[in-house]
């Protein structure tokens, strides 16, 4: 049975606290970890994330327990920040934590890629001279998630 | 009565970000729900002009075209996601 944690909120997190809670369960052999951040450039400033509150979580978790059935997982973490965030604070943090390295590191990209295209998050980028623009989708993200 | 929400740039441009209105004789579906309110101001014509640029869902789960709305359910329209 697989343990799946996810969150959704403006709270940051703690890497190697969320990674220690996966490393007692019985049978563990490692751990996938991808952590998304606010890339800055083009004199970014701010990331503002939006999002469909009850729907994001059940998407979160839909994704999880898709990985859970193609690979064989101890535990899925999802964690997803949402309002004001600045360059270079943390997003999003994805674990996979499984017997094996295979299984652990492909669902943890496989995670990563589905919550890009699967769940109802949007960006807006705020810019230091005032710009203000809604992040358009891209067809790369697309791309990744179909060639799962 | 059906509960519309909106997100992103739709909601700024609609105005609002939740609309409820009566589901209309003739409205079964996603898609025809989307071409009736586009009709409902000038602002909802704009934000919904380009249905193939839009996504939505319906009672919180990604809908298509043809995914079937009924009186009671929950519909959001929003742009293309671009969490992670």
């Amino acid at each position: 049975m697989v343990a799946i944690t996810i969150s959704v909120d403006g709270a940051g997190f703690d890497l190697v606290a969320e990674q220690a809670a996966l490393c007692g369960l019985p049978g563990v052999g490692g751990i996938g970890a991808f952590v998304g951040l606010v890339r800055g450039g083009d004199g970014l400033e701010t990331l503002v994330l939006e999002h469909y509150p009850g729907m994001t979580e059940a998407a979160m978790r839909a994704i999880a327990e898709r990985a859970a059935r193609r690979w064989d997982l101890l535990a899925v973490t999802l964690r997803h920040r949402v309002g004001r965030l600045r360059v270079g604070e943390p997003i999003v943090l994805v674990l996979a934590a499984s017997a094996h390295r295979d299984a652990a590191l492909s669902a943890t990209r496989f995670l990563i890629d589905w919550l890009k295209t699967d769940a109802p998050f949007w960006k807006r980028e705020e810019f230091r001279d005032g710009r203000r623009r809604w992040v358009a989708a891209r067809e790369s993200d697309r791309t990744a998630r179909e060639a799962w | 009565m059906i509960t519309v929400l909106y997100f992103a740039w739709v909601r700024e441009q609609i105005g609002t970000d939740a609309e409820t209105l009566a589901l209309p004789d003739g409205v079964a579906a996603f898609g025809a729900l989307m071409a009736h309110l586009s009709g409902l101001s000038a602002r909802h014509a704009a934000a919904l002009a380009a249905p193939g640029g839009l996504r939505g869902a319906v009672n919180q789960i990604f809908a298509r075209p043809e995914t079937p709305v009924r009186d009671g359910d929950e519909v959001a329209i929003f742009p293309p996601v671009t969490g992670g």
